[in-house]
């Protein structure tokens, strides 16, 4: 149990450590906080340009919420795919550490990670948009998106996963953050997307999150957002099981199939 | 010159169709464009701004140009690292400009795509009408903002050299140059200090020889001549640099180090 235990933060933080590809300050800070700096800014004026009604809050809340998943997602495919990349998967799977506590302990650093981006974008917001949330609303609001940042954890973790068995795992993350910005109500409402496409919204994480996040910072009780922060959450403890799951299974295929080191 | 022409000329076919097939450029100039397309045609219309339609689309498509040069001009010189082929290209009889030249051209030329993409995309599924004022101007800057992008990624891949973590930093400039060129917003929008910055990137004169040439706004023709005179700018700049970045890297020893 010791070693489960120290084998989930010490090999998760270890592992974070190795395969975290922006890791250095010189490419952790324009990554992680030039970017969404500038994605922020970027739909603020956008928002203002189309005239869509909406304030600028509502874009600060949406992209400082979603730049979690620079983090979250980009980080947890690392976390797991890059083994393969680098060559270190072999070894790791003929370990016998608990599979679980290898693939679950990735996602800790991660979601820490995602919550510091996360914080970044709402300081951008406070700094340069004139962006204030009550301070009443601030305990609620780091609630939501440490949930918001759990669920897009475990999102990665599933594409992770496929990057086991998958070569262009880069590819897919990227794909999946670029619609995420589509179809997670975003920018773009979801009543606004047509119903089959705010469907599939609603299946991803970040959806039910940042309209919580939306209506705290607008003053609304968390009481009042229950259902949705437990909305966000239920999808999260899914694509986690998905995620561990498909790794096992893709883990037997890349050993069936002698690809555990190609790339 | 002729030899330098068909060098520039032959190794942008093949970087062109290297690219096409990669899936990395597939993301970058179809699927990307794509999605940020859809973004602004949604918000447009819920704005009830019906008639911008063909200005997002535009911008979208001239966003993704940008992205594939950034990332493909910015990385060119590190994946030739990376590969091994670096001290090749350097050491080839043709000044490195020239051999460098095709390989950032093909990253404007390829990120073409996005501007097919966007407007095709537009079309079918939100009604863009794809009515060109100046269609013979349109044919002209189309090329002239293509060309002047691969010009700047020229200047970019030469003083990217300077700095071993070039992703990262093709990772910062992607949203600020969409921010401060105007791509889908106008940049009357933003600070009055943006604006001299703006004047020096490629991509919003290039913006602005499209939309003026579709859209029948403004003077058609200046923006191409900007296009032009800054893309000379460009590749007098990258020459310089690169004859001396590449001088210094052979005095040091470090060409081939990652």
């Amino acid at each position: 149990m010791a070693s489960n235990v120290r084998i989930f933060f010490v090999g998760g933080l270890i592992s974070f450590r190795a395969l975290f590809n922006w890791i250095k300050p010189s490419l952790y800070i324009p990554t992680m906080f030039g970017s969404p700096l500038f994605q922020i800014f970027f739909f603020v004026y956008l928002g203002r340009y189309a005239h869509t009604g909406q304030s600028d809050a509502f874009f600060i809340v949406g992209n400082a919420v979603q730049v979690c998943a620079m983090s979250s997602v980009y980080g947890m495919t690392m976390a797991v795919a890059n083994e393969r990349q680098f060559g270190t998967l072999g070894p790791l799977l003929a370990s016998p550490a608990n599979r679980m506590a290898v693939f679950l302990g990735r996602g800790v650093p991660v979601l820490a990670n995602g919550l510091v981006v996360s914080l970044f974008g709402f300081l951008v917001g406070v700094v340069f948009l004139h962006f204030r949330p009550a301070p009443s609303t601030l305990p609620a609001l780091t609630l939501v998106v440490c949930v918001t940042a759990l669920a897009c954890t475990t999102f990665g973790m599933v594409l992770g996963s496929i990057g086991l068995y998958g070569k262009d795992f880069f590819f897919i993350a990227n794909l999946a953050y670029f619609l995420m910005l589509l179809l997670c109500g975003v920018n773009v409402p979801l009543e606004v997307l047509p119903g089959w496409l705010s469907a599939i919204g609603r299946c991803l994480p970040l959806t039910h999150g940042i309209m919580a996040a939306r209506r705290i910072a607008a003053g609304t009780h968390l009481s009042s957002v229950s259902g949705l922060v437990l909305t966000e959450f239920g999808p999260g403890a899914a694509y986690a099981a998905a995620g561990y799951a498909l790794f096992r299974v893709l883990e037997g295929a890349s050993r069936r199939r002698a690809v555990l080191d190609t790339f | 010159m002729t030899p330098y022409l068909r060098i520039v000329w032959v190794g942008l076919g093949l970087r062109v169709k290297e690219f096409t097939v990669s899936r990395w450029f597939l993301l970058m100039c179809v699927l990307q464009p794509v999605i940020f397309a859809s973004i602004a045609f949604y918000l447009f219309q819920a704005g009830g701004r019906s008639g911008t339609l063909l200005y997002a689309a535009l911008g979208a498509g001239m966003m993704g140009i940008w992205s594939s040069t950034l990332f493909g001009s910015g990385g060119a010189l590190q994946w030739n690292r990376w590969q091994g082929t670096l001290e090749l290209l350097v050491g080839s009889p043709p000044p490195f400009i020239v051999v460098l030249l095709p390989l950032t051209l093909a990253t404007s030329v390829t990120g073409g795509y996005a501007l097919i993409a966007t407007l095709v995309w537009g079309r079918v599924f939100f009604g863009v009408p794809l009515h060109f004022a100046h269609p013979l101007a349109f044919a002209v800057a189309v090329p002239a903002a293509v060309v002047a992008l691969g010009l700047m990624g020229l200047l970019m891949a030469s003083s990217f050299v300077l700095y071993r973590h070039a992703n990262a930093l093709s990772n910062l400039l992607e949203y600020p140059v969409w921010v401060a060129t105007g791509l889908l917003f106008p940049i009357a929008l933003l600070p009055g200090w943006v604006r001299p910055i703006s004047w020096l990137l490629a991509p919003s004169w290039g913006i602005a020889a499209i939309r003026d040439a579709a859209l029948g706004h403004g003077a058609v023709w200046f923006p191409i001549a900007m296009c032009a005179a800054v893309g000379l700018a460009y590749l007098l700049l990258a020459a310089f640099f690169l004859q001396t970045f590449e001088r210094a890297a052979r005095a040091r020893a470090t060409l081939s180090l990652t």
